[in-house]
């Protein structure tokens, strides 16, 4: 699952990432054309939407494919650097970018990229841009409060408007289709050349069937966690789903077997009641966590049986099917869940009269196995290792 | 001057077939951005570099003030450790320059020249790029990257922050585009 920085490649290595990288970003923008500022400011005055066909054609590729990694499971979004939002510091600096772009002819990626090739007005550019942070370093006690007001964290743009995160992409991708097709119409129009409405040929082909390809996966890269949540919201389709169960007794007996092959503990109750007690190397979980790299982890291992476990066996149901759904194996719920396994083991009180030998063998099981377990649920130090608070990625500015 | 006095649609013409189409140019950054966030789990950014290289150069001439001065502070407390050259941005950008050095030599555009509008004068060209670019520095912090750190990578991870700046970039841009119209047509 990515991203793979920091745990696969390291900090260092990081850098010959970032260098290898830009060599792409250069020579992609050099040869889309963004060396020139002509050409840049072309979308302002119409006579050339060059950027706003490489702009919003890479925006919509690289969303659309952020949710594709997501919705397989590739992708931990949550240790992805997400833009924070200060409202007025947003809006505000994109007006002042704004007013810099028709004025400089530039941005900051692409001044870079055309000082390369030799333009002696980009070489300029970068030389009032850094003069700009530095009067932004300078007068920064003054622009603080400014820069720093109306924070809302990180918000996506869907949990800001309140819609689905398929419904934005969808509404996205149409944007910049419509606004391909009419920016090509202006461009013609202003260029004085003829204004062709459609032409069939095989560039016009790809290009409508790589926009009709977006919008579909736009809606079909849906938000892997909330597809689950809500398969699992229908109590009688729970009920249903095939489950391997574990007997409070089987269960028991693994607990205090010593050479019986291990089993992992899975314990999703509140944080509160897991620290109060929990089993012995049971670990603590949340459906959140299936969702992120470092935790999911846990749940990999190879051929070793893992319990779910929780007060009411519903809750252990609907873990075990987001589980399943995931694609883990070895998955196994306590039958009755946490409740029927403390009246029946660990509250157990023997039967009086033991008709048969059967009960006689359950009195003994039963008595032995519960002192044993709650010495060791005592002896238990609650550990949880998905405690740990996972990094984001540092981005940005 | 090769260009000078021509319209663009002449150097467009001269031109046209050299570039690379924009809808292929756009699916290959989206993709190289994809890839971006998938290995690193960052986007792309250019302002930051120049951050970067405003603290470095801060540190070295003016050490003590940059011990001091709360944004200085601020930089050190987010990257502790490394020297601010020592940044993902910093290397990115060097790549940037290297990438498009060789774009330049493969497609022959490599020509010390300074690109302007066809009515505007050298200076003007001169003076609008300075100030444009002094522009972009200050407001490339209030908005915490530009228009790829922001506008572009915000979009790819569906930031709000990220979509409300660039919303802001192209609408003052278009804003401010009939004032500055001598400059460019």
């Amino acid at each position: 699952m990515g991203p793979f920085v920091p745990d696969i490649i390291s900090a260092n290595l990081n850098y010959i990432v970032a260098l290898l990288i830009g060599i792409c970003f250069g020579v992609i923008l050099e040869q889309a054309g963004f060396s020139s500022s002509r050409k840049l400011v072309g979308l302002f005055y119409g006579y050339d939407f060059t950027v706003l066909k490489v702009f919003f054609t890479a925006g919509i590729v690289a969303m659309v494919g952020v949710m594709g990694l997501t919705h397989f499971g590739l992708l931990d979004i949550n240790l992805v650097y997400i833009n924070p939002t200060f409202v007025w510091s947003a809006i505000i600096g994109g007006i002042i970018m704004g007013a810099g772009f028709i004025i400089g002819g530039f941005c900051p990626g692409t001044s870079v990229c055309a000082a390369a090739i030799g333009k002696i007005d980009a070489m300029i550019f970068i030389l009032g841009a850094l003069v700009g942070v530095l009067i932004f370093a300078e007068g920064y006690p003054l622009f603080e409060p400014l820069y720093k007001a109306a924070y809302l964290g990180n918000p996506r743009i869907f949990e800001t408007l309140n819609i689905s995160q398929n419904l934005f992409a969808f509404l996205m991708v149409s944007a910049a289709l419509i606004a391909f097709y009419i920016a090509t119409l202006i461009e013609s129009k202003v260029n004085k050349r003829e204004v062709v409405f459609f032409k069939l040929n095989r560039e016009n082909v790809l290009i409508i069937l790589s926009g009709a390809l977006l919008l579909i996966f736009s809606l079909w890269f849906t938000d892997r966690k909330a597809d689950l949540l809500n398969l699992v919201s229908d109590d009688n389709f729970v009920k249903n789903y095939p489950i391997d169960e574990m007997t409070p007794d089987e269960f028991a007996f693994r607990l205090v077997c010593e050479n019986c092959e291990r089993m992992q503990i899975v314990d999703f109750r509140d944080k509160k009641e897991y620290d109060m007690w929990s089993l012995p190397r049971s670990i603590h979980f949340t459906i959140d966590n299936f969702f992120e790299k470092e935790p999911s982890l846990l749940l990999k291992s190879k051929g070793t049986i893992k319990v779910f476990v929780a007060n009411k066996e519903i809750t252990e149901r609907k873990a075990a099917i987001i589980a399943l759904r995931l694609g883990y194996k070895y998955i196994k719920i306590l039958k009755g869940g946490l409740e029927e396994f403390n009246k029946e083991i660990l509250q157990f009180e023997p039967i009086a009269k033991p008709q048969n030998i059967d009960e006689i063998n359950l009195n003994r099981f039963r008595l032995q196995v519960k002192d044993e377990i709650n010495r060791l649920i005592k002896e238990n130090k609650p550990k949880a290792p998905v405690e740990k608070k996972p990094k984001r990625a540092l981005g940005g500015c | 001057m090769k260009n000078k006095n021509k319209t663009w649609r002449e150097v467009q013409n001269m031109n046209e077939t050299k570039y690379m189409n924009p809808y292929l140019a756009g699916f290959l950054l989206g993709l190289l951005l994809l890839a971006t966030i998938y290995i690193t789990g960052r986007g792309l950014g250019a302002s930051g570099a120049f951050k970067s290289f405003i603290v470095a150069t801060v540190q070295a001439i003016a050490p003590s003030h940059a011990s001091n001065a709360k944004f200085y502070l601020e930089y050190l407390n987010e990257h502790p450790g490394t020297s601010p050259l020592m940044n993902w941005l910093v290397f990115e950008i060097i790549g940037v320059l290297i990438g498009a050095f060789f774009s330049g030599v493969a497609s022959n555009r490599l020509n010390l020249k300074l690109e302007k509008g066809p009515n505007a004068t050298r200076n003007a060209r001169l003076i609008g790029a300075f100030l444009g670019g002094l522009l972009w520095g200050i407001g490339s912090q209030f908005g915490r990257g530009c228009t790829s750190g922001a506008a572009l990578t915000g979009m790819a991870v569906m930031s709000t922050g990220g979509i409300l700046t660039m919303i802001f970039i192209f609408a003052g841009a278009y804003a401010f585009a009939y004032f500055f119209r001598k400059l460019w047509l």
